[in-house]
Parts: structure tokens; sequence; C-alpha cells
């Protein structure tokens, strides 16, 4: 598909690192390379199921594996970078989201906060399931 | 003006990205502190063996888990597709990388199913 004529016309060069110059653009794109520990955290708890899986012998070596310095300095920053993905998910929100009750607007904020204790209750239950 | 470009998946993708990111945002947190930081630090003792499989021989947790798991690769490969789409100033090769970002969370999420439903 060739493109429509008025691109051809005028095109801005971007620099390679363009979202170093504000903050704000550095921010976005840090919440958008969150995207790749989301998918490492997933990997990580599917390993972590198949080790279950196969045995006590192959949970124990999971735990051994999983206390290497650098898989838990991986896990610390994917942690961090997964958190900012729900902070920022969590925050955005209220702003792609209208809720009404009765025809009314809920605000915003409130629709933040309860997203917050929503967060915090899955996140008690799966601490209790997981440590009991 | 020229014809729309084709765009039939793309609600369908959002969709999948925003329901990707809400169980991403939920769930993983709190799993991947347990289970990457805090008991590899020795913070709270590890879970036994039998209460795990116990856990995870309910039919329930492993169906949650494969939501979470598939909704979140999706919602990933998103993501991944436009940072390197605009962090990087990738666009000539948009379908390259649309195939193998979702080609990706496809095949992630198929190998999730296989190891929760059929393998455990």
């Amino acid at each position: 598909m060739s493109a429509p004529p008025y691109a051809r016309l005028y095109r801005p060069k971007v620099r390679l690192l363009w979202w170093l110059s504000r903050r704000s653009y550095t921010l976005f794109i840090l919440r958008e390379v969150s995207s790749i520990f989301v998918a490492w955290t997933v990997v990580y708890l599917l390993l972590l199921v198949q080790a279950v899986g196969r045995g006590q012998a192959e949970y124990q070596r999971f735990l051994d594996w999983s206390a290497s310095p650098w898989l838990v300095a991986l896990n610390v920053l994917s942690l961090a970078f997964v958190l900012l993905h729900a902070v920022t998910f969590v925050n955005l929100t209220p702003q792609a989201m209208v809720v009404k009750v009765r025809g009314r607007r809920i605000p915003g904020r409130l629709l933040a906060v309860q997203i917050y204790v929503t967060w915090l209750l899955v996140s008690a239950f799966l601490f209790w399931l997981v440590v009991g | 003006m020229a014809a729309e470009p084709k765009r039939t998946y793309e609600p369908f993708v959002w969709l999948m990205f925003s329901g990707g990111g809400v169980a991403a945002a939920l769930v993983l947190p709190v799993l991947l502190f347990l289970f990457g930081v805090a008991l590899p630090l020795g913070w709270i003792s590890a879970p036994d063996y039998g209460h795990l499989l116990a856990v995870l021989g309910n039919p329930l947790t492993r169906l949650g888990l494969l939501g979470v798991c598939a909704l979140a690769l999706v919602h990933g490969a998103h993501r991944f597709r436009y940072t390197l789409h605009d962090g990087l100033q990738l666009q000539r090769f948009d379908g390259l990388i649309a195939t193998v970002c979702y080609g990706g969370a496809l095949a992630g999420a198929v190998a999730a199913a296989y190891l929760l439903l059929f393998a455990f």
C-alpha cells in the first residue's frame, strides 16, 4: 500500500533518543518498557508452576535458582517496572473510562481509590493463598 | 482521500490490552514480590511443597492463572510493539514487529495453557 500523497510531503525527522529531552517523555518510555518486565514476570511464574508440577526436588531446585544474586537483581528491577505499570495503569483508568451510577458520573479520583482498594484486597488474598 | 488502512483487528487488541493491563496490575506485583524477592531473600519462609501443590491442584487457580498469563502476555506484546514503533522509530518494520510480538504472546499463551491444563 502506498502512502497517501500528503504523508510524503512533510516528514519531520525525529531523533532516536527524543524521549530523553523531557522528564514526562522519559517516564512515558519507561512505562512502555514495563511491557518487557510484565512478560518476564509471566515467564518466571510459569517456570515456578512447571517446577511445582514436576515434583518436590524440582521445586527445591527452583527455590535455589531463584536465590541467585543476578536473578534477585533482575526480579527487583522487574518489580519496580511492574509497580510502575500498575500505578500508571490505575491512574489512567479514570481518564479512559466513565463510570456512571444512577446517571451521575463517579469522580475520577474516587474511581482510582476504588481500584487501589481492589488491588490491595487482591494482593492480600494472593499473599494469604501463597503463604497461608 | 486514500482508503482507510485495514484496522479491523485493532479494537479487539486494545480490549485485550486493557484487560491484560488490569490483570497484570492487580495480580503480578504481589506474586513477583513473593517469589522473586521476599522468598529468595529469606524475608518470608518458602511455602512448603504440599501447600503449593494443593493450591495449584485446584482447577480454579490454574484457570485464573492461565487467564492472567495469557492476557498479560498480549498486553505486553501490544505495548512492546508500540515501544519499538515509537521509541526506536521503527515504523517501517511494523508488520514484522507486530507478527513477532503477537506471535510471541500467542506462543507463550499456548505454552501456559499446556503447562496449566495438561502437564500439571
